[in-house]
């Protein structure tokens, strides 16, 4: 059992008590809500007359649904509106923050939550929502929930929980250019498995995560639950605490040393103990992309799609299926496979520091004639600082769409959708099969940068060709 | 609330690994603001050819209508933590799944819905399968006392996390009465955090 990490401090200190189950109830110190998986929770706790006791350590905003294109309310989609209405009706009633399209701050959730100083170390962080993983970059406790939960920790402000293992994934070494945190968690899943982290929560450390910024460590832990791990997290430090520092809703001056003292208490001390530890070293590595329908299915840009002897006995089913779906070759090479769209955005590489990496490289450059490309900031705010810096000329002199923030292509269930087996080179995280919108589409993860060069010419290419 | 020990019917098996949530329900069916449709749209791509007629998925095999558990495979549910993925299959009239192994989300989703996921060996979902194709519709029972699903005269073994077995054995699967009746010990909690106080916070 591990001893002396984040995970265990964090834990202990939120433990309200242990249940007869033996689970433990758990206080959520932070609750996160958006508009696809609270409208049943909301109809629960109206039918069973009760309240909202810690309102103010709830926060919404709207992502899933939202047009990127016209924003007019109604929206064009009727059932689009009436969830938004919904959500807008549950957050008055309740008296609950709401991000909304009107507040300048609407955006994905888990975009959101950071940069209004929201999100903070050694906080427990639910949101129904898998990618709540995100959240652990500043070494909270932050994890994805269902509907019925969501309505358990509205009612009562904690949920019954089982405590989970704990395995560090040290990456040591430097990062070859190109390279990037995309690349590092891809590798990661490849590694372990997408069913590795069950039961597990991953803490991330080593050179490479010391010396990212809050931005890459948040695309690290969103795909924590891509590799089975409900919860990644990574150790506060500086950088850590410089992000969060003059943020709306961060800890002012006159808090900031008892912040502090509290986020440096429930870093993993020198003795901490892991259930599991794992090494991997970056210098070896290359660009990924993925071939399949699993986050793990994925090579390094200049390999091949992997013949069935070269696959685990285990996955050799989901190879099969996974070549069948894609209408891939084993043994053929990722590079030169052709895309229809390209896709930057989703919760895991839409913010500024992605937008500039994929417009350092189409700057001054037009994408493909054959490729659509959509260019989807995280939030407003993401929004309104990359077309300070100018990058949405830089997107749309190079023939790409720059829309208005939300998950958008990421799960399609707003008008942004592949159509029949469309390819789309994308930056999200989820390449399983009709995740973005077309029963038959297509999807190859890869990083910002990787995506942007594919919309340049139009098939999977390596982006270390391009900087 | 209810207690849930023993889960008798017939079975169908979903083949392959790794079937996500967006398989089990495609994002755009989540668009409504209730759950009650939901069953409706369970495996809807795997289910329905573009044109709309069926395709040859176990859940249009006639043989396999009456089906009240779901025999499935490795890290089944994977993906997003939509309830939307637990509430179809129960609204479709599964009652409790049988499967290798299950992403953990959709393990506690099924919880709260009162519908046990258990898992056994590859080889027992082997077998499993092998039964079903030449008897369709034989009966399982799945007793969560004595942890194993018997078919015939046959037990196989099954296993549950601890907790989950607790609760479905004591009925306790809904933990909202459980956690609200705990709410000053949940503030008391709340006092000893620097971050629910001292910080600065949107209230302040
Ligand atoms: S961007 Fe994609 S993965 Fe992230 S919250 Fe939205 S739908 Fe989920």
């Amino acid at each position: 059992m591990s001893k002396n990490t984040l995970y265990d401090k964090v834990w202990d200190a939120h433990r309200v008590v242990t249940l007869p189950s033996g689970q433990d109830q758990i206080l959520i110190g932070l609750h996160l809500i958006h508009e696809v998986t609270t409208p049943q929770a909301f109809s629960a706790l109206k039918e069973a007359g009760k309240s909202v006791p810690f309102t103010h350590r709830t926060f919404a905003t709207m992502d899933h649904i939202i047009p990127t294109q016209s924003i007019e309310r109604p929206y064009f989609d009727s059932q689009a509106e009436a969830m938004a209405s919904a959500l807008e009706a549950n957050v008055a009633q309740y008296g609950i923050h709401y991000f909304g399209p009107d507040s300048g701050h609407q955006g994905i959730v888990h975009v959101v939550g950071p940069e209004m100083g929201i999100t903070q170390p050694g906080m427990t962080i639910a949101c129904g929502d898998s990618h709540t993983s995100t959240h652990g970059a500043f070494g909270s406790l932050a994890f994805g929930i269902g509907t019925t939960e969501v309505q358990h920790v509205l009612e009562t402000q904690s949920l019954a929980l089982s405590r989970l293992k704990v395995r560090r994934i040290n990456f040591n070494g430097v990062l070859p250019q190109g390279v990037y945190a995309k690349d590092i968690i891809l590798k990661i899943i490849q590694v372990l498995g997408v069913k590795g982290g069950i039961g597990y929560a991953y803490e991330f450390g080593g050179e490479v995560f010391d010396r990212m910024s809050m931005e890459e460590r948040m695309t690290v832990c969103n795909m924590s639950i891509e590799g089975g791990a409900r919860i990644g997290y990574v150790n506060p430090d500086q950088t850590t605490y410089d992000y969060i520092k003059g943020r709306q809703y961060a800890p002012g001056d006159a808090e900031w040393a008892t912040a502090l003292a509290y986020w440096e208490s429930i870093k993993s001390s020198a003795d901490a103990e892991y259930d599991d530890v794992v090494d991997f070293d970056a210098s070896g590595m290359t660009p990924m992309v993925t071939w399949g329908i699993t986050p793990g299915q994925s090579i390094g840009v200049d390999g091949t799609i992997p013949r069935e002897s070269e696959v685990p006995d285990a996955e050799v089913q989901t190879a099969r299926d996974a070549v069948k779906y894609m209408k891939l070759t084993p043994g053929q090479p990722i590079e030169g496979v052709g895309v229809d769209v390209v896709f930057i955005g989703s919760c895991t590489n839409s913010r500024i520091s992605d937008l500039r990496e994929a417009a350092a490289i189409l700057n001054g450059k037009k994408v493909h004639p054959k490729v659509k490309v959509l260019v989807v900031p995280g939030s407003q705010q993401v929004k309104d600082q990359a077309e300070a810096e100018g990058l949405n000329t830089v997107f749309s002199e190079a023939g790409a769409e720059w829309r208005n923030p939300g998950c958008s292509m990421c799960l399609a269930m707003n008008p942004d959708q592949l159509v029949g087996d469309q390819i789309c080179a994308s930056t999200s995280n989820r390449n399983f099969m009709g995740r973005q919108g077309s029963p038959t589409g297509r999807t190859l993860l890869m990083s910002p940068a990787m995506a942007a060069a594919a919309a340049i010419t139009g098939y999977v290419t390596d982006v270390r060709k391009w900087i | 609330m209810t207690i849930v020990k023993q889960i008798s019917g017939s079975m169908v098996s979903i083949p392959g690994n790794d079937i996500d949530t967006d398989r089990i329900i495609p994002a755009r069916y989540l668009k409504e603001i209730t759950f009650e449709r939901m069953g409706d749209y369970l495996f809807a791509d795997a289910r329905y050819n573009p044109d709309g007629t069926l395709t040859d998925h176990p859940l249009n095999d006639p043989r396999y209508v009456s089906a009240s558990i779901m025999v499935v495979g490795r890290n089944f549910g994977c993906g997003s933590s939509r309830e939307h993925a637990p509430q179809s299959i129960k609204r479709y009239g599964i009652r409790a799944l049988i499967g290798e192994s299950f992403a953990e989300i959709f393990a506690g989703n099924c919880m709260s819905l009162g519908m046990p996921a258990v898992s056994v060996t590859p080889d027992v979902r082997q077998e499993l399968e092998g039964l079903l194709s030449d008897h369709p519709t034989i009966e399982a029972m799945i007793d969560l006392d004595d942890m194993v699903v018997r078919v015939g005269t046959r037990d196989y073994p099954i296993t549950l996390p601890a907790a989950r077995r607790h609760a479905f054995l004591n009925g306790t699967w809904n933990f909202s009465a459980l956690l609200s009746a705990n709410s000053d010990l949940v503030k008391a909690t709340a006092a000893r955090l620097p971050y629910m106080n001292a910080f600065r916070g949107p209230n302040a």
